[in-house]
């Protein structure tokens, strides 16, 4: 015989106090982090991070905090219930993961593998710490300075609140009220005369097209060689720096990509990370297209420019001459323009180098300079910002 | 949906089941009940069902992928969480309507009365389930507050024991011998057999085994032999891996009993439901639910359908046996009722398999086997006439302990160099390489010393090491 059944009440204060797994829930979000964080140059060099709006949703694979212990591998074949028309060779859909039962065991490797989603804030918090980004700079580069946009041009009748303007609002009721005096006089008898909703007059802001707060970022990049995985992130984080660099002085900054091997083409920021091209390789066909876009869609007249060119450091010899000429060039309508060799330590051995030929340049607001590594891209980039130098014409924040 | 039941519906519902649960002749634990909301259900699966638990950030991991796949609706909460303890402790959530209610008090009293009779429990002591959860549980929380020892240095040992629980003594019912046996046994062994002519035969010259090798015979339980032999290891380290022994010794039984045990519960809750004449509209209700919960998986194993399946047919084959059954088998030994109890007490999901799954009832459940090429799964195999045997082998080889590959330690002083050698015991399946070379990592982590691994990779022999300088491969 049994004894008696215990039944425990719900208690909705117990419930609300117990949240026993939020210490292991945190412990997991952490090691999650370090996860990203160890993964940091996989995930930007594959990610589109240039000119994209803070709040963007970012997938990211988790591989880091797999649970590992002996399993079969997958080519191992498994059982289940079908329909009644199953042909042998028929493709049966992945199941999806199925119940996980504690302790069950039957965990195929694909089920422990799962994406978490961060926002670009974050992850662009991570890269700064993993180029070591002076926290002073980061938060510099964090803060984009909206500048008011607006300026007072009129008035009107419609508006927000917080738009009125009192005093033409009252001259306005006084105006109405001298119009409406009849010789009647019904109105004083009250001896009130309210504000209508005709009286109620607004200032009226238009958007203030400022020209000398346009910039536009012009990345150049050699995709002749194959771009692996450390000289995206390179390359890419480079490029991230001077938008936001770029960003945090104008409040309307547009950004084009040039890619170039032996010809050049403007592309956008997924191609221009992607597409390895093979073939020869001409720099100055790249800087031609620049000063093409330049002169087509930003007049160094309305537009501060700052260009930068990443290349692993290939040219054809013959075409060193224009390459210096045209980079003489876009020194002219640029605010600055960079080049930069990224040579990952391990790849040193490959190819020649244009640092020489490009140090025949003597313009203040040209440099060039080689990354070796990551530890190399916030250092680099001082020394790079450091030749900027108001174009005359317009005037920098 | 509001609540439409207080305690005492639940009280008088329980009463009812349990005046059925006594005549269906099931004899269960005193039985106790916790109303809780879906967080703390969560929590609950998160921790294994257990009301104290140590922490572990891979509960927290479990909980977060519970929550989105809950909130995403990929998958619904269970009914019932119920684990084998004495009193049996069950949860019960708050949001169920009354019919759900019912429907899972029935089915953890089928739980219940699994976990009393089955034989694989009978080493569980599931008096203590719960108080020696809460004291493991102290003692971690001791462990990452002490200050000479920290989080860091826990979860190190932890997450190299969760890696190796699995590789431990998948019988439980076989006793293990002592060193002392072991000794005795290897010496009997190498007496030369009794031979009745040994005056005309030259006599086999008597060959000393080695006793001193560690271990006598290889050894399956991985994390409790390096408890033992690695003298390295602070007590601590060594009461976690005793601990993550202990635990998984714990959820064996139900690892190994799965279909069994659901099908069990299904079982008994849809006959306790049937018997006690429900008003019409939680009629209907019980019987979507229970549709909903025995449902075949397409492209799965449902263990709750395919237990129910097998029971059912148990039933229908020693009660109202066909024509072609009586001709085959000849009039059943016992009762239908009389071969169910005994069934649950004797079988575990292997035997319950291969005994019970029959031809017929493959092909009404379609079952088939299904490999992989490239990135699909393709029908491999029907249960078919020629074919049924296989895939009733290859759900074998899927389920419980036989789905974890058989590793063994053979020699803890390999090349007299304290090198822990190991030995997969290769059924046609390979491992899974990434995981295998993690988890080598783990191991030399706990052994401290070099440690290699014989297995087979496509047909052919080979060993792995991890050491010192990282993970090898050597021919």
């Amino acid at each position: 015989m049994m004894s008696d059944t215990v039944f425990r009440p719900y208690s909705a204060s117990d419930a609300l106090r117990s949240d026993r797994s939020a210490g292991d829930r945190l412990r997991h979000r952490q090691k999650v982090r370090q996860a990203i964080r160890d993964n940091i140059t996989d995930i930007v060099a594959e990610e589109s991070i240039i000119g994209q709006s803070r709040d963007k949703i970012i997938k990211i694979p988790i591989r880091g905090i797999r649970e590992y212990r002996f399993i079969f591998g997958p080519d191992n074949p498994g059982v289940a219930t079908g329909d009644e028309d199953l042909q042998a060779g028929q493709v049966v859909q992945d199941a999806g993961p199925g119940e996980q039962q504690p302790g069950s065991g039957s965990d195929q490797p694909g089920v422990d593998y799962y994406e978490t989603e961060i926002t670009l804030e974050d992850l662009i918090d991570i890269m700064f710490e993993d180029l070591a980004l002076p926290d002073m700079e980061r938060k510099k580069l964090r803060e984009v300075h909206v500048e008011t946009m607006r300026k007072r041009k009129g008035f009107r009748k419609v508006g927000v609140r917080v738009h009125l303007d009192k005093r033409r609002t009252a001259v306005s009721r006084i105006k109405r009220k001298l119009a409406t005096r009849g010789p009647a006089g019904a109105e004083t008898a009250t001896g009130r005369f309210p504000f209508h909703q005709d009286d109620l007059t607004y200032r009226r802001l238009v958007r203030d097209v400022r020209l000398q707060s346009n910039a536009v970022v012009v990345c150049i990049m050699d995709t002749s060689g194959s771009m692996d995985t450390m000289k995206k992130y390179l390359a890419r984080s480079f490029f991230f720096l001077l938008y936001q660099f770029v960003r945090t002085r104008y409040s309307n900054v547009d950004v084009v990509f040039i890619a170039h091997h032996a010809r050049a083409r403007e592309v956008n920021e997924e191609e221009f990370f992607t597409k390895g091209e093979s073939g020869g390789t001409l720099i100055s066909s790249g800087y031609t297209k620049a000063l093409q876009v330049i002169n087509e869609r930003y007049h160094p007249t309305l537009w501060n420019i700052y260009a930068f060119h990443c290349s692993d450091g290939d040219n054809w010899p013959p075409d060193t001459e224009a390459a210096l000429k045209a980079a003489e060039e876009l020194c002219d309508v640029c605010n600055l323009f960079g080049y930069g060799e990224i040579k990952p330590v391990n790849s040193r051995d490959y190819g020649d180098s244009m640092l020489d030929a490009f140090g025949r340049i003597e313009r203040p607001n040209f440099h060039a300079l080689l990354i070796e590594s990551k530890e190399d891209v916030w250092s680099s980039f001082k020394a790079f910002l450091s030749r900027e130098t108001p174009r005359t014409g317009t005037e920098s924040a | 949906m509001g609540q439409q039941w207080d305690i005492r519906d639940l009280k008088e519902w329980d009463a009812r089941i349990r005046d059925k649960v006594e005549e269906f002749g099931l004899s269960c634990f005193p039985q106790e009940f916790e109303i809780c909301n879906h967080d703390q259900m969560l929590s609950y699966m998160a921790y294994h069902g257990m009301p104290a638990h140590y922490p572990h950030w891979s509960f927290g991991k479990s909980y977060e992928k519970l929550k989105t796949l809950y909130n995403y609706g990929v998958s619904g909460l269970p009914y019932e969480m119920v684990i084998n303890a004495n009193p049996a402790l069950a949860y019960l959530m708050h949001d169920n309507s009354l019919c759900l209610q019912i429907l899972t008090i029935a089915h953890v009293y089928g739980h219940n009365d699994f976990f009393k009779n089955n034989f694989m429990f009978r080493d569980t002591r599931p008096e203590q389930t719960i108080s020696h959860a809460r004291l493991r549980a102290e003692r971690v929380r001791a462990y990452v507050e002490d200050p000479s020892i920290g989080l860091q240095a826990v979860e190190r040992i932890l997450d190299a024991a969760h890696a190796l629980a699995l590789q431990t003594q998948r019988h439980t019912a076989i006793r293990k011998l002592a060193a002392e046996e072991q000794k005795q046994r290897a010496l009997d062994a190498a007496q030369p057999p009794a031979d009745p002519y040994h005056s005309i035969h030259t006599p086999v010259a008597y060959k000393a085994p080695d006793l001193e090798r560690v271990p006598l015979e290889p050894e399956e339980d991985i994390l409790l032999f390096i408890a033992e032999h690695n003298p390295y290891l602070a007590e601590w380290q060594k009461d976690l891996l005793h601990m993550v022994h202990d635990e998984t010794r714990y959820f064996l039984p139900q690892m190994e009993t799965r279909i069994m045990n659901e099908g069990w519960a299904s079982y008994w809750h849809h006959a306790i439901l049937n018997s006690l004449e429900l008003p019409t509209d939680l009629h209907l209700e019980f019987l979507v639910h229970h549709n909903q919960v025995i449902r075949p998986h397409r492209g799965d194993i449902n263990p709750y359908h395919l237990g129910f399946m097998i029971w059912h047919d148990i039933r229908r084959r020693y009660d109202e046996p066909t024509e072609a059954e009586l001709r085959e088998f000849g009039t059943p030994e016992k009762g239908a009722r009389d071969k169910l109890f005994e069934v649950r007490e004797t079988d575990r999901d292997s035997s319950f398999l291969r005994r019970f799954l029959t031809r017929e009832l493959m092909q009404e459940m379609h079952m088939f086997e299904h490999v992989r090429e490239g990135d699909k799964r393709v029908v491999s195999k029907l249960a078919d006439d020629e074919n049924w045997i296989d895939v009733r082998n290859t759900l074998l080889r899927n389920t419980g302990t036989a789905a974890i590959p058989v590793i063994r330690i053979m020699d803890a002083d390999y090349h007299r160099s304290r090198t822990l050698y190991l030995e997969h015991e290769h059924d046609g399946r390979d491992l899974e390489q990434e995981y295998m070379q993690r988890t080598l990592e783990y191991l030399y982590r706990l052994w401290g010393r070099k440690v290699m691994l014989e297995t087979t990779v496509r047909g052919k022999t080979a060993r792995f090491s991890f050491g010192s300088e990282g993970f090898e491969e050597l021919n």
